[in-house]
C-alpha cells in the first residue's frame, strides 16, 4: 500500500473538492445542490486526511475523520433545516431569492 | 527738543485724527497747522545749530530690534544734510497744511485730511533724521502709506482710487528691492546703522559675492538695489507712471507729496549712501544714464500734456531727473540743492495750480482756460515766479541750482558726464517751453472756458493767497542766498554726511567750463520761452495745422499718450499678469492642481473606490462564494510565483499588478 502512488489518490481527492467547490460557485439556482457540494467538499477533504492518516501511519488523521463526520452530518442537518423551513417561507428553493437587499448603505 | 521736531507732527495728527469729530474744521486745522509751524520754528533752531554751528546731534531713543548680530536703535541723526531736508519739508508742509485749511474749507472730512498731512510729514522727518537704514525703511513705507491715503481722500472716485493702488504698488517694487539692498547690508556689514556702514564700506570695496549664482561686486549689488528703491520713490523713468496719475487727489496733497517730500525721499536716499555709491562706480554710471533719460523723456511728454496738474508733474519728473543725475555724477550736494530749491518753486507752481483750478470752478483742463490773466493776476504772479523759477531763469532759484548741475556735468568730462549735459540741456528747452505753454494756454489766450465759470473767477486774499505769497518769496531768493553755503566752491556744509572722494570732486573743473556750454541752457530756456510764447500767442492757426496733420498727429498721440509707457506697461505686464493670476495660478495651480490632489480630487478618488468595492458585494451567495474562491487561488498564485520565479522576477512586477487591478475595477465602471 505504501508503495503505491500517493499522486494517484491525492489527485482524486483534488479533482473531488474542486468539483464541490465548482458546484458552490457556479451553481445559481439549487440550495440544495449547494448543500450537496458542501458534503462533496467535506468528503474529500476527509478522504484526504485518511490518505495522510494511512500514508504517514499516524491514527490522528482518522481521528479527525469521525470529528469531521459528525460536523458534516450535523451541518447537513442544519442545512436542510434551513431550507425547508425556507421552502415554507418563498415556497421555492431557488438561490435567487436570498439576495441580502438589507446591505444597502 | 530735536524730538519734538519729529513728533510734533505726530502729535498733531493723532489729535486731528482722533479727536476730530468733536475738535471740528477749525480746531483741527488749527492744531495740525500750529504743530507743523512749530515744527518748522525748531528745525530752523536745528538748522542754525547743526549745519550752521556745525555741531552735529545724535539722539537714541531706545533700542527697538536686539537679536544677536542685529541691532537696530530707535536713534535720531541730524547732520546738516538732515536738517536741510527737515527744514524744507516742515516749511513746505506748514504752508501746505494753511493752504489746506482754506482750499480744502468746505470739504466734510477736512479733519481726516489734515491728520493725514500731519501723518506724512511725520513719517518724512521719521525718514529724514533716521540713523540707520531700517528706521529709514520705516520712513519709506509710511509716506508711500500715507500717500496712499492722500491720493485716495476722496475714496468715492474710482479713479482716485486706481490711482491710489497705481502709486502704492509701484512703490511697493521699488521699495522691495531698496528690502533686498538693506537686507544685503546686514548681511555683510552686520550692521545696518549708517555709521557702522560708512566706515565699513571701504574695506568692503572689492568684495564678490555670489548673487543667483553670479558673481558680483558686493556694492554694486547694493548700490543698483538701493538705487532701485530710490527709483520707485523718486519716479525715475520705468516706475514714474505712478506720478502724473497721483494728480488724482487734492492739489494740496500734490503740492506735498509731488514737489516736496515724498519724490524727494529717493534722492536723499542717494546722498544718504554716497559712501556706498562712490566705491560702486558702475552704479554711479547707471545712475547717471537713467537719471538723465527721466529728465529728458518727461520733459517731452510734459510738452504736449493738456491737464494743468500733469504739466506740472512732468516737470516734477523731470527735475528729479537732473537731481538724480547730479548724484549719479557725484555731486551730491549740488542734487540735493537742487532738491530744497524745487521744493519751493515746485510747491508754489503747484498751490498756484491749485488756487487757478479753485477759481474756474475745479476745471483742471488747459484748453478750457484761458484769458484769465485779467482776472486772477495775484495767482498769474505766483504761477509766473514759479515757472521761471523752474526755467532756471537768471538770478531766480532754479537758476543756481540746475544750471550749476549742468555745468558739473558738463565740467565732469566724460561720456557720461557729456551725455547727461546734453539731455539735460535738451530738457531744460523743453522744460521751458511747456512752462510757457501752460502760462500762454491759462493766462494769455483768449478765453476758452464757460462764460459763468470765468466770469466767477477771481482772486481773494485769504490763507491761499498769503501761502503763495510767502511761497514766492523763496522761489525767487533762496537759491541766491544758499548757493554759496550749500554748494559753494570750498564749502564744508555737509561735512560728514555727504562722501565725496576728491578724485571725483569736480566743482573746481566745472568753474572752468567754455563760456559757450556754460550759458547754452540758458541761452536755450530762453528760447524755449519765446518760441513757446510766439507760438502758443501768434501762431495757433499753425500749430493747429501742424498738430492735425499726419505725422503731427502720430507725435501728438506719441508724447500726448507719455510715450505708451502706460499703454505698454499694462499690455505687457499688467494683462499678461493678470492673465497669468487667473489662468495659471488660480485656476491650474490654486483650483485645479491643489483642488485635485487635495479635497476634491481625495474625495471623488475615494468615493469611487468606494462605490466600486461595494457593487462587489451584490447580495447573492454564489458571489461571494466567487470571490472567496477568486481570492483565495490568487493568494496561493502569488506564493507559487513567488516560490517558483524568486529569483528570476522581481517583485516589483506585482507593484505593476495592483496598478492593473485598479485599472480593471475603473474598466468596470465606465462599462
Amino acid at each position: 500500500m505504501v508503495f503505491v502512488n500517493l499522486n494517484y489518490f491525492l489527485k482524486i481527492t483534488t479533482l473531488l473538492f474542486s468539483i464541490g467547490i465548482m458546484g458552490l460557485v457556479l451553481n445559481r439556482k439549487n440550495i440544495l445542490i449547494a448543500i450537496m457540494s458542501i458534503e462533496l467538499l467535506l468528503l474529500s477533504v476527509n478522504l484526504n486526511f485518511i490518505i495522510f492518516s494511512v500514508y504517514l501511519d499516524d491514527v490522528v488523521g482518522q481521528l479527525f475523520v469521525l470529528f469531521v463526520l459528525t460536523i458534516a452530518a450535523t451541518e447537513s442537518g442544519i442545512g436542510l433545516a434551513i431550507l425547508t423551513s425556507f421552502y415554507k417561507l418563498r415556497n421555492s428553493i431557488e438561490f435567487k431569492l436570498i439576495k441580502i437587499n438589507n446591505l444597502k448603505i | 527738543m530735536y524730538l519734538l521736531l519729529v513728533f510734533f507732527p505726530l502729535i498733531g495728527s493723532c489729535v486731528a485724527g482722533l479727536f476730530g469729530r468733536y475738535l471740528g474744521f477749525y480746531g483741527a486745522s488749527l492744531i495740525t497747522t500750529s504743530c507743523l509751524f512749530l515744527s518748522l520754528l525748531i528745525s530752523i533752531f536745528a538748522f542754525y545749530e547743526v549745519a550752521l554751528t556745525g555741531c552735529f546731534v545724535y539722539i537714541k531713543l531706545s533700542t527697538w530690534i536686539s537679536s544677536e548680530v542685529l541691532n537696530v536703535d530707535w536713534g535720531f541723526m541730524f547732520d546738516s544734510l538732515t536738517v536741510l531736508m527737515c527744514c524744507v519739508v516742515t516749511f513746505i508742509s506748514s504752508l501746505v497744511h494753511l493752504y489746506s485749511t482754506e482750499y480744502m474749507s468746505h470739504d466734510p472730512h477736512l479733519p481726516r485730511f489734515m491728520s493725514y498731512l500731519s501723518l506724512f510729514t511725520f513719517f518724512m522727518l521719521i525718514l529724514v533724521t533716521a540713523d540707520n537704514f531700517l528706521q529709514m525703511f520705516v520712513g519709506w513705507e509710511g509716506v508711500g502709506l500715507c500717500s496712499y491715503l492722500l491720493i485716495n481722500f476722496w475714496f468715492i472716485r474710482i479713479q482716485a482710487n486706481k490711482a491710489a493702488i497705481k502709486a502704492m504698488i509701484i512703490n511697493r517694487i521699488g521699495d522691495f528691492s531698496l528690502l533686498i539692498g538693506i537686507l544685503l547690508i546686514f548681511v555683510y556689514y552686520k550692521a545696518i546703522d549708517y555709521a557702522t556702514v560708512a566706515s565699513l564700506t571701504p574695506f568692503l570695496q572689492s568684495f564678490k559675492v555670489t548673487f543667483l549664482n553670479m558673481e558680483f561686486d558686493l556694492l554694486v549689488l547694493i548700490g543698483v538695489f538701493l538705487f532701485l528703491g530710490a527709483v520707485g520713490k523718486s519716479a525715475q523713468l520705468g516706475l514714474h507712471t505712478w506720478l502724473p496719475d497721483a494728480m488724482e487727489g487734492p492739489t494740496p496733497v500734490s503740492a506735498l507729496i509731488h514737489a516736496a517730500t515724498m519724490v524727494t525721499a529717493g534722492v536723499f536716499l542717494l546722498a544718504r549712501s554716497s559712501f556706498i555709491y562712490e566705491y560702486a562706480n558702475v552704479v554711479l554710471c547707471f545712475i547717471t544714464i537713467l537719471g538723465s533719460l527721466t529728465a529728458f523723456c518727461a520733459s517731452t511728454i510734459g510738452l504736449l500734456q493738456n491737464d494743468l496738474k500733469r504739466v506740472i508733474a512732468y516737470s516734477t519728473c523731470s527735475q528729479l531727473g537732473y537731481m538724480v543725475f547730479a548724484c549719479g555724477l557725484s555731486n551730491y550736494s549740488a542734487g540735493v540743492f537742487h532738491l530744497s530749491n524745487h521744493a519751493f518753486f515746485k510747491a508754489l507752481l503747484f498751490l498756484s495750480a491749485g488756487s487757478i483750478i479753485h477759481a474756474v470752478n475745479d476745471e483742471q483742463d488747459m484748453r478750457k482756460m484761458g484769458g484769465l490773466k485779467k482776472l486772477i493776476p495775484f495767482s498769474y504772479v505766483m504761477v509766473v515766479i514759479g515757472s521761471l523759477a523752474l526755467i532756471g531763469f537768471p538770478y531766480l532759484t532754479g537758476f543756481y541750482s540746475k544750471d550749476l548741475i549742468l555745468e558739473l556735468s558738463y565740467g565732469k568730462y566724460s561720456y557720461f558726464g557729456y551725455f547727461s549735459y546734453y539731455l539735460g540741456t535738451l530738457g531744460a528747452f523743453f522744460t521751458a517751453f511747456y512752462s510757457t505753454r501752460l502760462l500762454c494756454l491759462t493766462f494769455l489766450s483768449i478765453p476758452a472756458g464757460h462764460r459763468t465759470v470765468i466770469g466767477f473767477a477771481k482772486d481773494q486774499l485769504n490763507n491761499i493767497t498769503i501761502v503763495l505769497g510767502i511761497l514766492a518769496i523763496p522761489s525767487i531768493f533762496i537759491g541766491f542766498y544758499s548757493k554759496d553755503l550749500i554748494v559753494g566752491l570750498g564749502t564744508d556744509f555737509f561735512k560728514t554726511s555727504i562722501y565725496t572722494p576728491l578724485n571725483n570732486v569736480n566743482s573746481f573743473d566745472a568753474e572752468f567750463v567754455v563760456w559757450f556750454y556754460k550759458s547754452l541752457p540758458v541761452n536755450l530756456s530762453i528760447l524755449g520761452v519765446i518760441s513757446a510764447f510766439f507760438l502758443y500767442t501768434y501762431f495757433f492757426r499753425f500749430l493747429f495745422l501742424l498738430k492735425t496733420s499726419f505725422l503731427g498727429k502720430k507725435i501728438y498721440n506719441f508724447f500726448n499718450r507719455k510715450w505708451f509707457f502706460d499703454k505698454i506697461y499694462n499690455e505687457l505686464f499688467g494683462q499678461f499678469f493678470f492673465k497669468f493670476g487667473y489662468s495659471v495660478s488660480y485656476k491650474f495651480v490654486d483650483r485645479g492642481i491643489f483642488e485635485i490632489l487635495g479635497p476634491t480630487g481625495l474625495t471623488m478618488f475615494f468615493s469611487k473606490i468606494a462605490s466600486n468595492i461595494h457593487k462587489m458585494q451584490s447580495g447573492y451567495l454564489y458571489h461571494f462564494t466567487f470571490s472567496i474562491l477568486i481570492s483565495i487561488t490568487s493568494l496561493l498564485v502569488i506564493r507559487k510565483m513567488w516560490l517558483l520565479f524568486n529569483y528570476s522576477i522581481d517583485y516589483k512586477i506585482f507593484i505593476l499588478f495592483f496598478i492593473g487591478f485598479f485599472f480593471l475595477i475603473n474598466l468596470k465602471e465606465n462599462k
